[in-house]
């Protein structure tokens, strides 16, 4: 039951929404990158909210199933093939044991989400299943995927309600603004009026000094008033930080901890999947908004999964229509294979 | 008068300002605030980050408005909290001083013009505050460190300092929790397993704690080693008041 890793890619990790209660001890939350599309992923395989799914990153692995399953990718397109034929994403997809799926490099995007209906048969460690690179602990053995890994699923699962329903429409990374929003504080009051300026009006190129930990930008130098050293303090999800040398640094999901450059601004939660998703060389724009503004847009984008939610909780064309229900019976009754389908 | 100043990181986080210098005093008050916060169980709170000057409260605002978390949270802040409620506990840390244990001890005894063994002797001889917990699982910012052996960071980092190292950098001293590169001249090593991530509690001390180094031999350190290996050690801890 499960799946072995034939290939690891660039860098496949288990992840979930991240170890929370244990930054005071010098512990990153970690957990996906990109939440909206490890959300969609686990909300399409009928899975609970928090449960634990790849990050595949850049370069995609390739994997054997080992007994039939649900799947369901989301995220940047990795152009994923199952047994050489392309697959749907942003849908539940049945796989069968012996089954290949590889996937290439980023199409689109530049991190994709793979979520079981098995659930993954992974341990929790301080209350998370999530990879935690730099402590060596949860996900798989706390590294990353290598070739000849084997992860089984903790229950058996080949049937999900409202099958044909699974499906959303996939993001249009190509047509993303690049203007990302921005709570200015709490350390902006460090930063020439210059320097605010600057940061709010100039482009930013995405550079590749980009990991789980962060994402350095290059683009026009942000000027402290007198230096842009603080005494260290605890980092929030999406802080930027500006060094003295002047360009901005996000920081995202397995940050440390505590830093000691001040924070002009910190990306609104809804953004972030936005950023993780660009490529090197990317252009984005920064925009203030208030903190009240970027709440009720967060608030909007937890109605939004709800309002996905609900679509693929309802039975489609595909369901409803009588010849379309009939040719399936008859295709399923065709192949003795598919009793497992009931 | 407050003595603090709230501020917003994000949509997710308040950041409480206590002030810009790092005291002894501003460090109780943030240690306090957080088990006043604790005991509140305030639902909606994520997870807290106390630091030198500051404290960082993550919460989710589908679960409590910011409004009303700061409301909460100015009522905790004004309260008084008495200073003999807080224990002073200090952990002690075996170290093994010098040879292949720290390889740098010589550098620290030559900067300061002293010899390893007065160095060893000004280093365990006082209670080390711990700041805040941050950078690695389990490291820990220690105030308190004799000025007379603050010695500067090696010039060239090594790539590998095994967990258990205790060393100089700047003003600072410290053990590095696990496996790590890092610039500090080291001056001896613990068999203490300060971060361990199967046990629970995976970190030995929090902030607001002490540390005191006590010298051992290269014997006790194997001992301890062997003990610490099967999960058998007892780190020493005194209580008193501060």
């Amino acid at each position: 039951m499960g799946f072995r890793v034939l290939k690891a890619g660039m860098l496949t990790t288990v992840q979930d929404l991240g170890r929370n209660g244990y930054q005071s001890q010098g512990f990153s939350v970690g957990g996906a990158l990109d939440v909206r599309s490890f959300n969609i992923a686990n909300m399409l395989v009928d899975n609970p909210e928090n449960e634990a799914v790849l990050e595949i990153t850049l370069i995609g692995p390739e994997l054997e199933f080992t007994a039939d399953t649900i799947i369901a990718i989301t995220g940047g397109d990795f152009s994923p093939r199952l047994n050489g034929e392309p697959i749907a994403m942003y849908s539940a997809v049945y796989v069968r044991k012996g089954d290949i799926l590889k996937f290439g490099s980023a199409r689109t995007g530049t991190r994709c989400y793979m979520a079981f209906s098995g659930y993954l048969q992974i341990p929790m460690v301080m209350g998370s299943r999530c990879t935690s690179l730099k402590s060596k602990i949860g996900g798989f053995k706390g590294r990353k995927l290598e070739a000849g890994d084997y992860i089984g699923e903790r229950i058996k699962r080949r049937y999900l309600p409202f099958f044909l329903s699974r499906k959303l429409p996939p993001p249009d990374y190509n047509n993303d603004n690049g203007v990302l929003r921005v709570v200015m504080g709490p350390q902006d009051g460090l930063i020439s009026k210059q320097g605010i300026e600057t940061f709010l009006h100039s482009e930013y190129t995405v550079t590749g000094e980009f990991d789980r930990m962060g994402c350095r930008l290059d683009g026009p130098i942000i000027a402290p008033k007198k230096t842009s050293d603080i005494i260290s303090d605890g980092i929030a999800l999406g802080a930027i930080q500006v060094p003295s040398a002047g360009k901005p640094i996000i920081l995202l999901a397995d940050r440390q901890t505590t830093g000691g450059y001040a924070k002009i601004a910190n990306l609104i939660s809804v953004d972030i999947p936005r950023l993780v998703q660009k490529k090197t060389g990317q252009k984005i724009r920064f925009e203030a908004v208030t903190m009240q503004e970027a709440q009720r847009l967060y608030l909007q984008e937890v109605k939004e999964l709800e309002r996905m939610r609900k679509e693929i909780h309802t039975p489609c064309k595909e369901v409803l229509d009588c010849r379309q229900v009939a040719k399936r019976l008859e295709r399923l009754y065709a192949d003795a294979e598919t009793q497992r389908f009931f | 008068m407050k003595d603090y100043q709230i501020l917003i990181e994000g949509d997710s986080s308040i950041l409480i300002v206590f002030g810009d210098t790092i005291s002894t005093e501003i460090n109780q008050r943030i240690t306090s605030t957080v088990q006043l916060i604790r005991a509140q169980r305030i639902e909606g709170i994520v997870d807290m980050i106390p630091a030198f000057v500051s404290l960082l409260i993550n919460y989710n605002p589908l679960v409590i408005s910011y409004d009303a978390l700061r409301k909460r949270l100015e009522k905790i802040l004004q309260m008084e909290t008495k200073a003999s409620e807080t224990v002073k506990r200090v952990f002690e840390i075996p170290v093994c001083y010098g040879g292949e244990y720290g390889p740098d001890l010589k550098n620290i005894a030559a900067h300061a013009g002293l010899s390893e063994q007065e160095v060893v002797k000004i280093h365990t001889s006082c209670d080390y505050l711990i700041y805040m917990l941050g950078f690695l699982p389990g490291f820990c910012y220690l105030g308190g460190l004799d000025e007379r052996i603050h010695t500067p960071r090696l010039e060239t980092p090594r790539l590998k300092i095994p967990a258990g190292s205790v060393g100089i950098g700047g003003k600072q001293t410290g053990i590095y929790p696990m496996d790590s590169p890092g610039g500090w001249q080291l001056m001896g090593k613990t068999p203490v397993k300060t971060y361990d991530p199967q046990r629970d509690p995976a970190i030995l001390v929090q902030a607001g704690e002490y540390i005191r180094f006590v010298e051992i031999d290269e014997a006790e350190f194997q001992r301890i080693s062997e003990l610490a290996e099967k999960n058998e050690y007892q780190v020493t801890i005194r209580e008193g008041g501060a």
